[in-house]
C-alpha cells in the first residue's frame, strides 16, 4: 500500500535526536498543561506557539502536537484523583473515575484511563493513515442539518442519562447555550445580549466560563467539608498495571465502540467533549449493569477517555485533509501551519509529503511515548498535588 | 488494596464544625435561583426579541436561537418551581450551615477582591497578595512560608509570560516602577 511506504518514510523523518527530545519536552508540557484546570490543550497550544515559530515547521508542529496530546493525557490526572476536570473533556471521566479514587482504586483508575487513551487514539491513527483521502472527501458533504443532527443527539442523551433531575439538565444546558451566544453573531454579525457593554463584544471568555464554573465553584464546594485528603495517592505499580491490562480485553466492546464514537465525532466536527460524554452515556445504556455506572466502574473510566482521545486525534485528520479543524485545538495548530506557509488541503498530501508523514508518524511515535512517560511520572504529577490545597486553590 | 500506597496527608486547621446550625434550606434557595433564572430569562428572551427572532430571507435571525433558548429556560425555571411547591417532602434539608459559610466566604471574598485588585494593581501583585494572605489566613502556614511562596510564584509567573511568551496581562504601578 502506498500509505504504508509514506508512513515509513515519515518515520525517518521523525527519528532525529532533536525531534525526539522535542517530543519529550512537547509531551511533559503537555501533561503538566492538562493537569492544571483552565489551561487546557487549546490554550496550552496557543500560548507556546509562538515559542515555535523559531523552529522548522515539523519539529514544531511535532511539539505542538506532543503538547495536545499530553494534555489529553494529564487531564484525565485530575479528574481522577480530584474530582477536578483538568480539560472539558474530562468532566466525563469524573463520574466514575474519583469514586474510583475515592475507594482506593486510584491507580487502576489512572492506569485504566491512560491505557484506554492509548487505545483510543492509536485507532484514530491507524484510521488517519489508511483512509485518509476516503474521508475526508466524505466529511466535505456534510452540511448544517447533519452536524446539528449531531449535536441534538449528543445533548437529548445528556437529559436522557443525566443523574440530576431533568428539568436541571435542561436548564444548565439552555444557560450554557445561551451564555455562549453572547457577543456578535458569527453569521449577520449582528450583536447579542451585550446590552451595550463593549467588553462583551467577543462574548463570554471560555477560559473565564470554565474556571468560574468548574474551578472556582469546585473549590467554593470544597471549602465546605474538611479539607483532608486521604487515600487519592497513586503509585502505578507494575502490579496494578497489569491488573488493568489483563482486565482489558473483557471490555473490548466498549473500547471499539468507544473508539469509533470518537473518531467519527472527531473527523465530523463534533469535539472531544461531546464524544467523551457519547461514550459514558452509551456505555451506560448498553450495559447491562447500568445503576453501577457512577459509582466506579473501570468501564465507566475505559469509555470516555477513549472516545476523547480518538476523537482528539482524528481532529486533526479533517484539519490536514481539507483545512477544517475538527476541534479547537486543530483550529490553532491550523492558524500555526498557515503561518508556516503550509496551507492545509489535499494539496498538502502532495506538496509537503514529509511533513504531513512526519506528522502521522510522529501521532503513532507520540502516543507511545505519551503512555509510558504518563504512567511512570504519576507519583510526580500526584506530589504535584500534595501541596496543601490552599496553596494550589489559589 | 491502598495498603501499599503513600496517602496523601493534608490536614486542615479551620475545618467547619460537624455541628454547626443550618443558615437556610435547601428549598429556600432553589426557589430564589428558580426566580432569578426566570428573571433572567425574560430578559434575555426580551432582548432577542427585540434583536429579532423571526425567519428572514436566508435563515433565521440573529435572536431566533437564544430567543427559544430563553424560553426553554424560563419553561424549565417554572417547572422547577412549581415542582417545589408541589412536593413538600424535602423541606428540612440543609443548604449549608454557618460554618461553611463562612468557609466559602473565605475563598470568595478574597477571589472577589482579587478580581478587583487586578484592575489597579495589575496581575502579579494582586496574585502575590492573594496567594500569601490565602495561604497565610486560611491554610495557617507560617507567614514567612506564605510569603516566600506567594513571591517566587508570582515571579516565576511573571518571568514565564511577560518575558518569556510575551503575553500580554494587566499590569500596575510596580511594574511601571521598574519600566514595564
Amino acid at each position: 500500500m502506498e500509505a504504508f511506504g509514506l508512513l515509513i518514510h515519515g518515520f525517518a523523518v521523525l527519528l532525529t535526536w532533536k525531534t525526539l527530545a522535542l517530543m519529550m519536552v512537547g509531551l511533559v508540557l503537555g501533561v503538566f498543561v492538562g493537569v492544571l484546570p483552565g489551561l487546557g490543550g487549546p490554550n496550552g497550544v496557543a500560548i507556546l506557539l509562538p515559542l515555535t515559530f523559531s523552529m522548522d515547521p515539523t519539529s514544531a508542529i511535532v511539539m505542538l502536537s506532543c503538547i495536545y496530546w499530553g494534555a489529553l493525557f494529564g487531564g484525565a490526572i485530575t479528574s481522577i484523583l480530584f474530582n477536578i476536570p483538568g480539560e472539558a473533556w474530562s468532566v466525563a471521566t469524573t463520574f466514575d473515575g474519583y469514586p474510583m479514587a475515592q475507594q482506593g482504586k486510584a491507580a487502576e483508575a489512572l492506569t485504566a484511563a491512560f491505557t484506554s487513551s492509548f487505545i483510543g487514539s492509536l485507532f484514530a491513527v491507524l484510521l488517519i493513515t489508511f483512509l485518509a483521502p476516503g474521508i475526508a472527501s466524505f466529511a466535505l458533504r456534510f452540511g448544517p442539518p447533519e452536524f446539528f443532527a449531531v449535536y441534538l443527539l449528543t445533548f437529548c442523551s445528556f437529559v436522557g442519562l443525566g443523574r440530576e433531575a431533568k428539568h436541571k439538565t435542561i436548564i444548565s444546558m439552555a444557560l450554557g447555550l445561551l451564555l455562549a451566544g453572547v457577543g456578535m453573531d458569527t453569521v449577520s454579525g449582528q450583536l447579542r445580549m451585550t446590552f451595550g457593554l463593549s467588553e462583551l463584544l467577543r462574548g463570554i471568555n471560555f477560559l473565564v466560563a470554565v474556571i468560574g464554573l468548574f474551578g472556582i465553584s469546585e473549590i467554593l464546594l470544597t471549602m465546605e467539608e474538611r479539607l483532608a485528603l486521604r487515600g487519592h495517592a497513586a503509585r502505578i505499580s507494575l502490579r496494578v498495571l497489569l491488573n488493568v491490562w489483563m482486565d482489558l480485553p473483557r471490555y473490548w466492546v466498549t473500547l471499539l465502540r468507544s473508539s469509533v464514537i470518537g473518531a467519527w465525532l472527531g473527523i465530523t466536527p463534533g469535539g472531544a467533549i461531546a464524544a467523551s460524554f457519547m461514550g459514558y452515556n452509551l456505555a451506560k445504556r448498553f450495559s447491562k449493569d447500568s445503576d453501577s455506572f457512577g459509582k466506579g466502574r473501570i468501564e465507566g473510566v475505559f469509555a470516555p477517555e477513549t472516545a476523547a482521545h480518538a476523537s482528539g486525534t482524528a481532529a486533526l485528520l479533517p484539519m490536514l485533509a481539507l483545512g477544517i479543524p475538527g476541534s479547537g485545538t486543530a483550529a490553532i495548530l491550523l492558524g500555526g501551519l498557515m503561518v508556516w506557509g503550509l496551507n492545509p488541503g489535499p494539496l498538502l498530501f502532495v506538496e509537503h509529503k514529509d511533513f504531513v508523514w512526519g506528522l502521522i508518524a510522529s501521532m503513532y511515535l507520540g502516543n507511545i511515548v505519551g503512555l509510558v512517560i504518563v504512567l511512570t511520572t504519576v507519583p510526580v504529577f500526584a506530589a504535584v498535588l500534595r501541596v496543601p490545597f490552599a496553596a494550589i486553590a489559589q | 488494596m491502598s495498603s501499599t500506597e503513600p496517602e496523601i496527608a493534608v490536614d486542615d486547621p479551620t475545618a467547619p464544625a460537624e455541628d454547626s446550625p443550618a443558615i437556610t434550606s435547601t428549598r429556600v434557595v432553589e426557589t430564589i435561583v428558580y426566580i432569578v433564572l426566570l428573571a433572567l430569562a425574560l430578559l434575555l428572551g426580551f432582548d432577542n426579541w427585540r434583536t429579532g427572532m423571526g425567519w428572514e430571507a436566508e435563515g433565521p435571525q440573529a435572536g431566533y436561537f437564544p430567543f427559544y433558548l430563553s424560553i426553554v429556560l424560563a419553561a424549565a425555571s417554572l417547572y422547577g418551581l412549581v415542582d417545589i411547591f408541589i412536593s413538600r417532602a424535602a423541606s428540612g434539608e440543609t443548604f449549608v450551615t454557618r460554618d461553611q459559610f463562612r468557609r466559602v466566604m473565605q475563598v470568595f471574598v478574597p477571589t472577589f477582591l482579587f478580581c478587583l485588585f487586578t484592575q489597579w494593581l495589575g496581575l502579579y501583585v494582586a496574585s502575590f497578595i492573594l496567594i500569601a494572605g490565602f495561604m497565610w489566613m486560611v491554610g495557617r502556614i507560617a507567614l514567612w512560608k506564605s510569603i516566600v511562596t506567594s513571591l517566587v510564584f508570582s515571579l516565576a509567573m511573571f518571568v514565564t509570560f511577560e518575558i518569556a511568551f510575551d503575553v500580554i496581562m494587566p499590569k500596575g504601578p510596580l511594574e511601571a516602577l521598574f519600566g514595564f
